[in-house]
């Protein structure tokens, strides 16, 4: 799969269940994300093919909701509004509406902000209104492009908490892109390690801890250690090819 | 603006302290009232010939009686209409070209060498040719003004397609938006506060372009008020004029500042 001129994925063949959380890690530059813009349709890979349900992905649809490192909230619309987006579009009635932001912006401990702005809400306020935007509007497939990595340390632990919250009541499935070792096994049940350029699947690790996971619990670092020796490993196997200035 | 800490004084990047809007105000009054009253004793005091530069009181009745015989208003109210219909005009062509221009790398391509071409001829060079084109009655002056109203309004709204942000048209994507959806929910709205401001550097434009375009040939309007009164050599009326330019530019840009801000809630909060 080439990005750009340079090719930033190579080989790469996952399988993804349905209802499953899975995560893409791997470190900068890797070509997880170009693999997330791929599966949303924002991209198409110069060979190979993205399939869900059998459905080769052409273009972006509202079946794969996304959530954006930047948020991507339209600031020009209060909370509520942003939220009802997705449905409005597909022609929802006033009432429901309401209905569906009130359900969702609960789920994430914002419906008394839903008249504010955007920009009247904190980097964590705003990811939450990005995350009911993105449910209220029923994918099957959440995609989650670094989605904690603008926000401070304990603000992105809060939010990992709440997402498994929603994501087990919704059980949707959920594509989560990250850098961090350490998210990726306190939310994923599978973890892809990614590494190299072009970025090649170096590892699908089954994650067994049982939810909730405790991240300071001894096998929270075994798991630890296991994923990082797959990304430090492939570091060493495989360096770059050709160096580029 | 953020709560004021108790104790702390408010300071700019700088260090600077900053004013309260009383203090603000305060510096406005004195600034305005020093200057007419250094203006009063320069005339009084006999320093300044009074025909070329006439006291304070002197303007002051000029104003009074162009008011009284209903010469002002008859000015004012021609130049006003000259400036909105030259600005709805620019408005008209320059807003849905620049939206054409802003969606289509094509249309883009062929307009945009012939703007280039065209924007650094100033409005008053245009003149000469208006007034062959179109006579000296009010087409021409409409024209002119559209015409330097015209660029600043073209030029933002083209920036204001520019600054569309490549994830939120993703974002509406992933929610399900066709082309139109996104022309109208997210290109359309990243580009309107440019919109608005391209309206209110337009606006000022067509003021200045107004004044122009009366000096010319006229017979009524601010810019043929100065003009006619520099041939009686009256030189309190060519004051009274130019005072009234300042106000109503002045007056204009607050009542847009005004809308602009009440459009665009989401920005300023």
């Amino acid at each position: 799969m080439n990005y750009g001129s340079d090719q930033a994925l190579r080989n790469v063949s996952l399988d993804i269940r349905d209802g499953e959380f899975v995560c893409l890690l791997g470190p900068s530059g890797c070509g997880k994300t170009t693999l997330l813009n791929a599966i949303a349709g924002f991209i198409t890979p110069s060979t190979g093919t993205v399939e869900i349900d059998g459905m080769v992905v052409r273009e972006p649809g509202a079946d794969r909701g996304m959530v954006f490192q930047e948020y991507a909230l339209f600031p020009w619309f209060t909370v509520e509004q942003n939220v009802q987006y997705g449905p409005m579009l597909r022609g929802a009635a006033k009432t429901s509406l309401i209905e569906i932001s009130d359900h969702y912006l609960n789920l994430v401990n914002l419906k008394i902000y839903k008249h504010h702005y955007p920009n009247q809400l904190s980097g964590g306020q705003r990811q939450r209104v990005a995350i009911a935007r993105a449910l209220a509007n029923q994918p099957k497939t959440l995609l989650m492009d670094e989605p904690f990595g603008a926000l401070d340390a304990m603000t992105r632990e809060s939010l990992q908490e709440e997402l498994l919250r929603i994501w087990e009541a919704e059980r949707r499935t959920c594509i989560f892109v990250t850098h961090s070792i350490g998210e990726a096994i306190f939310l994923a049940d599978r973890i892809v390690a990614i590494q190299g350029r072009p970025g090649r699947i170096q590892a699908v690790v089954e994650n067994p801890l049982l939810r909730p996971r405790d991240r300071t619990s001894d096998a929270y670092f075994a798991m630890y250690r296991v994923v990082d020796k797959f990304l430090r490993d492939a570091h060493q196997l495989q360096p770059d090819p050709e160096p580029t200035v | 603006m953020r709560p004021n800490v108790a104790g702390q004084r408010q300071t700019d990047a700088l260090g600077t302290m900053l004013l309260t809007s009383g203090q603000r105000y305060m510096l406005a009054i004195t600034s305005l009232f020093g200057s007419l009253g250094l203006w009063w004793l320069m005339s009084a005091a006999g320093w300044a010939d009074q025909v070329l530069l006439p006291s304070p009181v002197a303007v002051l009745k000029a104003f009074m009686t162009s008011v009284t015989d209903g010469s002002l208003l008859k000015n004012v109210v021609a130049s006003l209409l000259r400036v909105v219909e030259g600005f709805l005009l620019a408005s008209i062509i320059a807003i849905p070209l620049g939206v054409v221009m802003g969606i289509s790398r094509i249309v883009y391509g062929l307009v945009d060498p012939l703007l280039e071409l065209l924007r650094p001829i100033p409005p008053i060079a245009v003149i000469p040719l208006a007034i062959l084109w179109f006579g000296i009655d009010e087409l021409s002056k409409v024209f002119i003004i559209a015409y330097g109203a015209f660029f600043p309004i073209l030029v933002n709204t083209l920036a204001g397609f520019r600054e569309v942000e490549r994830v939120q048209v993703r974002a509406a994507q992933t929610l399900g938006a066709n082309r139109y959806h996104i022309f109208r929910d997210v290109a359309l709205r990243s580009a309107f506060p440019f919109i608005i401001v391209g309206a209110r550097l337009g606006m000022s434009m067509a003021f200045i372009v107004l004044v122009a375009a009366e000096l010319i040939a006229s017979s009524a309007g601010l810019g043929f008020m100065i003009s006619d009164a520099r041939y009686n050599f009256r030189t309190d009326q060519i004051f009274v004029g130019m005072a009234c330019i300042g106000v109503l530019g002045f007056a204009l840009n607050m009542l847009l500042l005004q809308l602009e801000r009440s459009l665009l809630k989401w920005k300023a909060v």
